[in-house]
């Protein structure tokens, strides 16, 4: 998966590369966020403004990312989610367990 | 007159070729000439519903075997739109990839719960050559 990092303190910012997060590259997204919480750093930020469609794959990888997270005091925000994005984190009720930002700065600036 | 577009694509058993057959079911809905609803959702529904019903063919039924293939046959009238995913697997137990509750936070087992939750019909037919999982959307 392409994908490109920025550390903010302790926070990673991530940027998703892709149009498309399904079963061909979400798995390697998972081992990605795998490999920094490995490093210790578990907040994080996922920009998904470059993303126009994901699936149940790439949702289970970011459930996988979120759990993580929060299994070592950190968290997993979500930002930047295109209309049909958003409505695929409804339909599957998502949308209540993430928290869910409209841009990389409002979920900085959100404790 | 009526129109009818019928598509029928083979791929090999491996997830590189989600993304292509997901812009040909776009394009499909957005070749149709008197779709009244929202193109844009139907687009994307369509591109999804195959991307999840080929995934759960080369994980679920196929077993990730690379040698094998899958036939996707999408046909679209005025009234309906038919998709059929053909695998050369042992198949897969429709109610038990159905058994997730949504609002957990389970990794898997979405895929089936969302092609149910967009299409109108679904079914999944066993046979001894191939088995083939089949969805229905009335379009209007």
């Amino acid at each position: 998966m392409q994908i490109k990092t920025e550390e903010i303190g302790d926070i990673v910012l991530i940027k998703i590369e892709e149009e498309r997060m399904d079963a061909h590259n979400s798995g390697t997204f998972k081992e990605q966020m795998l490999a920094l919480f490995d490093e210790g750093k578990c907040k994080l930020i996922i920009d998904l403004s470059a993303v126009r469609f994901v699936d149940s794959s790439g949702l289970g990888a970011l459930v996988s990312g979120f759990k993580n997270a929060s299994a070592r005091d950190g968290s997993l925000k979500l930002c930047g989610l295109q209309p049909q994005v958003r409505s695929m984190f409804e339909l599957t009720r998502l949308h209540r367990v993430f928290e869910i930002f409209a841009s990389v700065d409002e979920a900085q600036d959100s404790p | 007159m009526a129109e009818k577009v019928e598509v029928d694509i083979t791929i090999p058993n491996q997830t590189r070729f989600l993304g292509l057959i997901g812009r040909i079911g776009e394009n499909l809905v957005h070749s149709l000439g008197r779709y009244t609803g929202d193109r844009e959702e139907l687009a994307y529904q369509l591109n999804l519903v195959l991307t999840e019903a080929i995934t759960n063919a080369i994980y679920h039924a196929n077993e990730n075997d690379p040698t094998k293939q899958i036939q996707i046959q999408i046909s679209a009238s005025d009234e309906t739109l038919i998709i059929k995913v053909f695998d050369e697997g042992d198949g897969f137990d429709l109610t038990e990839l159905t058994a997730c509750n949504m609002s957990d936070t389970d990794e898997c087992g979405r895929g089936i719960h969302i092609i149910r939750r967009l299409m109108d019909q679904v079914n999944y037919r066993k046979s001894k050559k191939r088995n083939v999982l089949e969805m229905v959307k009335k379009l209007h």
